[in-house]
């Protein structure tokens, strides 16, 4: 996998909960079908009430009219992100839009779990918060390696926690291709 | 070093002698549970990955009650349903609750207890949050995604990190104007949306013992709005009733050993507390329901794995008895079970549906219906500036259909007070 990943942040606030992530009501289209499965794009973000979508100001669709990617590749999050259901269709719809990583403070178990074993997005912990020192449509660029990421915009770097115990499945990009590596599926 | 019953369980189910919080381990699962919001995909992941000879790694182990969206005219909705069904049937699957057939149960977590798959000492993984509901029989239950339901659906296996738990005790007897959804809901206010993530929430005390099994599944239940992988209360006599009315299977009970090691410990005298909501947008957004009291409401709503239980109702009928509702009020039973049980059960020498009818109420069929908002065409679902008192489980931004409502949390007797008023009343207006 890279070790960089850089792109646009759209910045969020504390406790994004899944039905803000997708709408139980979109949870009908199929995940598997090519075209179907766009719909997750488009609706991604769709209930983050409008005063704090896309912070510090709000009020910043993270998707424009009809489309169904984001032109922001990067999440920035309080604590708690991704609470509430165990909709798989969250970090699906993330991916779908285009997000290649979150960065939050901390998470709910099973988005976590579903970002790390599904391989949807990669979900990094800052050690401090970030909503403050990250804008909406900033660039930043987070490095692996090195475990940090740096806001080109304005020029500072801010540490990341390790990915820890999951990295190996990261690294094969599941759950079922870190399984197969390592021979537990016969 | 002792251990709490949610490590002797984790220990069993890895084939260790004892387990450490924060040591990840392979557990054998007990039973897989899914529905048709989780189910299609799910069933999609284990196709593409374990190829077209994919075998299911115990057919009796899997059990689907569709129960999301069910009376609804959206076709995506209906097909996923249809997915379910093509896949029962090709697998030969006998745990399958089909929609529109004698079968059909409604809400999983409720079907799960009534039809004895909730045994003391088991493994119990589900595609939707509110499997730590199962926790109340003394069991590890949990929920995960699509993918890890997959590959428990091939393997029978998944890999878990031993929690650390944090230990809840009600001392005391219950007061008539307070349920279990009382006391979690004052948990929520005082431990947060994420106070106990990746832990183990183990109720205990005498006001939890006290309670019948609905009740303590509402407490497990809301495990998850605390960020918690599992909450559990050991089991005890009034388990063992249950579940040998359902099920011969075997079961092992555990318990926590004296010297077991927790990450925090809560101790809370029932008498001490009041009624409680949790106010719009969170289910951690504590307040008294005095303090909100007068607050003028669009609409009352009962239901729910949480809610919709018949000692919920049982609860309601208190209140609802010979008065009228002044603002529509919808009764959800979570099961075709309860359901019936509303025909059944009596109080004061009438049917629980006699005195909701009389009341006034609107009763629909068995699902999660508006729970969750679901299809635009969901029966009680929030719409524009709805302002809602409901006794589920959340209120996050949106849960309940529109994202401009308000939504207030509260228990059954609360909600049925607040539905005779038109406002957030207090049920100690009514009993005390």
């Amino acid at each position: 996998m890279n070790t960089i990943i850089q792109g646009k942040a759209y910045v969020l606030g504390d406790n994004i909960d899944t039905d803000q992530i997708i709408p139980a009501e979109h949870l009908v289209y199929s995940l598997s079908d090519p075209e179907e499965s766009k719909k997750y794009g488009h609706f991604a973000l769709s209930s983050v009430p409008t005063e704090q979508a896309g912070l510090p100001n709000g009020r910043i669709p993270f998707i424009n009219g009809e489309n169904t990617e984001s032109e922001y590749n990067i999440i920035i999050g309080g604590s708690n992100f991704g609470c509430g259901s165990s909709r798989e269709h969250a970090p699906f719809a993330l991916m779908k839009a285009g997000v290649k990583a979150i960065v939050a403070e901390s998470y709910a178990r099973i988005f976590y779990r579903n970002s790390v074993d599904g391989g949807f997005v990669v979900p990094f912990e800052s050690v401090n918060g970030l909503k403050k020192s990250i804008k909406t449509g900033d660039e930043v660029e987070i490095d692996l390696a090195k475990n940090q990421i740096t806001n080109k915009t304005e020029g500072a770097t801010y540490k990341l926690k390790p990915l820890g115990d999951v990295m190996p499945i990261i690294e094969q990009g599941g759950l079922f291709e870190y399984a197969r590596k390592t021979n537990m599926l016969g | 070093m002792g251990m709490t019953i949610t490590e002797k369980i984790m220990a069993k189910a890895s084939g260790k002698v004892a387990v450490t919080p924060g040591e990840n381990v392979w557990l054998n699962v007990d039973i897989l549970m899914t529905h048709d919001v989780c189910g299609p995909p799910t069933i999609g992941i284990w196709k593409k990955e374990f190829g077209d000879q994919a075998k299911i790694w115990d057919n009796n182990k899997v059990v689907i009650f569709p129960d999301h969206y069910i009376f609804t005219k959206n076709e995506h909705a209906n097909r996923n349903v249809a997915i379910l069904r093509d896949f029962a049937k090709e697998h030969d699957l006998p745990n399958y609750y089909d929609v529109g057939s004698y079968r059909y149960k409604g809400v999983c977590h409720v079907a799960l207890a009534e039809e004895g798959y909730n045994m003391p000492g088991t493994v119990l993984f589900g595609t939707d949050s509110h499997t730590c509901s199962s926790g109340a029989f003394g069991m590890f239950s949990t929920g995960v995604g699509n993918t890890d339901a997959a590959f428990i659906l091939g393997t029978g296996k998944i890999w878990e990190k031993v929690p650390e738990s944090m230990k809840f005790t009600f001392d005391g007897q219950l007061p008539v104007y307070l349920t279990a959804k009382d006391l979690i809901l004052t948990i929520l206010g005082d431990i947060t949306t994420d106070g106990a993530t990746y832990r183990a929430m183990e109720f205990t005390g005498d006001a939890v013992f006290a309670l019948n099994m609905d009740e303590r599944m509402t407490l497990t239940n809301m495990a998850i709005e605390a960020g918690g992988m599992n909450g559990i209360i050991a089991a005890d006599e009034v388990t063992e009733a249950y579940v040998k009315e359902r099920s011969g299977k075997p079961y092992e009970i555990f318990n926590s050993d004296g010297d077991a090691v927790y990450f925090a410990e809560y101790r809370y005298n029932v008498n001490e507390l009041d009624p409680v909501v949790a106010k719009p947008h969170s289910p951690d957004n504590r307040d008294t329901v005095r303090n909100v009291q007068g607050t003028k409401l669009t609409k009352c709503y009962l239901g729910s794995c949480t809610g919709g239980k018949l000692s919920d109702f049982e609860y309601a009928a208190r209140i609802l008895d010979g008065r009228k509702v002044s603002v529509k009020t919808h009764i959800v039973p979570a099961t075709t079970y309860v359901n019936e049980q509303l025909d059944k059960r009596t109080y004061n020498g009438k049917t629980l549906r006699t005195i909701f009818q009389d009341a006034g109420c609107i009763i629909e069929q068995s699902s999660c219906a508006a729970c969750l908002g679901g299809p635009i065409d969901t029966v009680g679902r929030a719409v524009d500036r709805d302002v809602i008192i409901s006794s589920t489980n959340r209120n996050f931004p949106g849960r309940m259909g529109s994202k401009q409502a308000d939504v207030y949390l509260a228990s059954p007797l609360t909600v049925a007070a607040s539905a005779v008023k038109g406002v957030i009343t207090d049920p100690r207006e009514f009993i005390s």
